[in-house]
């Protein structure tokens, strides 16, 4: 048996055979080893929730023209601390007639149905909790899992509000899961695999941001969405339905509730980074794992902070304007786009300009490819932009016709008298 | 004999979650709770899935089920009067019900099981995922036009048809 480095940053790596060496039963040591990368890996978006309260509340303040949090800690870095103790020591309230095993249950499946998504998520060549074979597929079906909580909440509260705004909540959630897998499908196309270490290795040429910027961009309006961000945040309308399925919660409970909220918006752009910046892929990242680690963290940054900022300046959309923007303009568009893709992955196929082999990771090489990919993608904005505007300026001109025939219609009823 | 390792252990779990679950979807008088039994027992088979190397399978299981279980609480809630305390009604159809549940088990086992252990049991040993397809055979035979690409077909359009049918349905007429 050779002789392992078992000093601190090989440990990281080699914890299992470490520990087997040191005289633990093999078994027993694989088992430490797993718990350990499950707990790290369950843990990590409950640390980096601490620093996103804050993030969230200084780039809401700076976009609204205030300061925001500045009194704990430098610059208000500590907030977080006094609102999670303040919230803790709130009453926990559960309300006269409900259902109490499964109004318990409910924020314990929203908040896991969150660290769920994290399995999968590669943060390093090396560092990930499964690669598994469907890791697409699995991010699709965790987030299916998060409609069961919001039903579960409002129902088990015994209030109309909740449930009505339950109704609401599954109606746009499952409106938008539509595009969301159509706009996933476009990368698993061009990568040809549904690994999340796949996908990240199948970007090392060129990003597939710039190979698919249609199905990037829808993919992230749905996840904005998905995610009860502005500008549809109708999941908690405070002025329409109070404040949604969760509105009898409180305390803890409703924490976690928002907890997992905040956590699934920070979820969503990691997996945007990952799927169409590149994930870990950056100078220098194979040698030293621990540097894709930052480069992951770079780009979602880069992912959040666009979502914050949007969330902070666009005003909320109506639930008609919701459903018809999704029925009837984003899932055709990423049917049509799916469609597009598929030709012009065939033509370049057959035109023989895909990067074989080694070349995939050669940024020359995957030009071709993304050029015409690209222009694909662009021709679809073009057509579609055209349509939408052609269109609105009909209607626009219809609703000025009828305007005028009523103007006249007035002024010849005045004239009668 | 049974060797006891981590993988019976874990079916025997999902076993519980199956059985239990189902145990209890048709036992509780409330019918929401009914429908998270439900979540357990499918999320059980989804277990089994995984037990047998079909992770396509069990995350479908999830997908498809459990994440429409939501949209099944909706219709409860729209179309029953009483979620909480339902009361059994009996009607004369039993019968004919008991009989077609068994003779579905029994042709589900002969059909799908047997071929699966073979015919003298020499495959049962294996692991299943060796002695039946995988998931890349299976989705190369929903697109080639020597296997079931019209069956596929097919299905798709008569889905095409129910979704369209409910929306005729659920129109007011105009």
């Amino acid at each position: 048996m050779p002789e392992l480095e078992c000093a601190f940053p090989q440990v990281v790596n080699n914890l299992a055979p470490c520990l087997a060496q040191g005289g633990l039963n093999a078994d027993l040591a694989n088992f430490i080893s797993i718990l350990l990368g499950v707990v790290l890996v369950a843990a990590l978006p409950l640390a980096t929730l601490l620093i996103l309260l804050v993030v969230e509340r200084k780039v809401a303040a700076r976009v609204q023209d205030r300061i925001g949090p500045n009194r704990v800690g430098p610059y208000g870095l500590l907030q977080s601390i006094p609102d999670a103790l303040k919230m803790m020591t709130k009453e926990d309230i559960t309300p006269a007639g409900a259902d109490v095993f499964i109004y318990n249950l409910a924020p314990i499946i929203a908040f896991a149905s969150v660290v769920l998504l994290w399995a999968v998520i590669p943060f390093t060549p090396l560092h990930i909790g499964a690669d598994l074979s469907i890791g697409a597929l699995y991010l699709i079906a965790v987030a299916s899992i998060g409609t069961v909580k919001i039903m579960v909440a409002g129902w088990s509260s015994n209030n109309k509000y909740a449930l009505l705004g339950a109704f609401r909540t599954i109606a746009q959630l499952l409106s938008y899961e539509v595009p969301l897998v159509l706009a996933l499908l476009i990368p698993v196309m061009i990568a040809g695999t549904m690994s999340m270490q796949g996908l990240v290795e199948a970007q090392r040429g060129m990003w597939f941001f710039f190979m698919a910027p249609v199905a990037a961009i829808m993919f992230f309006i749905a996840n904005q969405a998905e995610t009860g961000r502005a500008p549809f945040d109708l999941l908690e309308a405070e002025s329409e339905i109070i404040a949604g399925y969760n509105i009898e919660y409180s305390g803890f409970k409703w924490g976690m509730f928002m907890a997992g909220e905040f956590m699934h918006a920070f979820t969503a752009s990691v997996i945007f980074a990952v799927i169409f910046l590149g994930g870990w892929i950056g100078p220098g990242a194979d040698q030293l794992p621990i540097l894709g680690f930052v480069y992951l963290g770079a780009k979602t940054v880069v992912v959040y902070i666009f979502g914050l900022v949007l969330r902070a300046t666009v005003p909320r959309v109506r639930i008609d304007q919701l459903m018809s923007f999704n029925w009837k303009f984003l899932v055709p568009l990423a049917i049509i786009n799916v469609l597009v893709t598929a030709l012009l992955l065939q033509v370049v196929n057959w035109l023989g300009i895909a990067p074989q082999g080694d070349a995939a990771s050669d940024l020359i090489a995957n030009l071709p490819q993304t050029v015409v990919l690209l222009l694909g993608n662009l021709a679809v904005m073009g057509t579609v932009s055209t349509l939408v505007r052609n269109m609105g300026r009909q209607q626009r001109l219809a609703d000025e016709a009828v305007e005028a025939d009523t103007e006249v219609e007035e002024l010849a009823h005045a004239a009668a008298h | 004999m049974l060797e006891l390792n981590v993988q019976t252990l874990a079916f025997f779990v999902f076993a519980l979650f199956v059985l239990g679950g189902g145990l209890g979807v048709i036992t509780t008088r409330n019918l929401v709770h009914g429908t998270l039994y439900l979540i357990l027992s499918l999320f059980g088979v989804a277990g089994f899935f995984v037990l047998l190397s079909a992770p396509f399978l069990a995350v479908v299981q999830v997908l498809v089920y459990i994440g429409a279980i939501a949209i099944l609480i909706v219709f409860a809630v729209m179309l029953t009067r009483s979620m909480t305390s339902l009361h059994e009604v009996v009607n004369r159809q039993w019968v004919l019900s008991a009989i077609v549940a068994v003779l579905l088990f029994v042709m589900l086992t002969v059909t799908i099981i047997l071929p699966v252990w073979g015919q003298d049991g020499s495959l049962a040993g294996q692991p299943v995922s060796e002695v039946v397809a995988t998931t890349t055979d299976l989705g190369k035979a929903l697109v080639d036009g020597n296997q079931y690409v019209l069956p596929f077909e097919v299905a798709s359009l008569l889905l095409t048809a129910a979704m369209i049918g409910a929306i005729v349905i659920a129109r007011d007429d105009e």
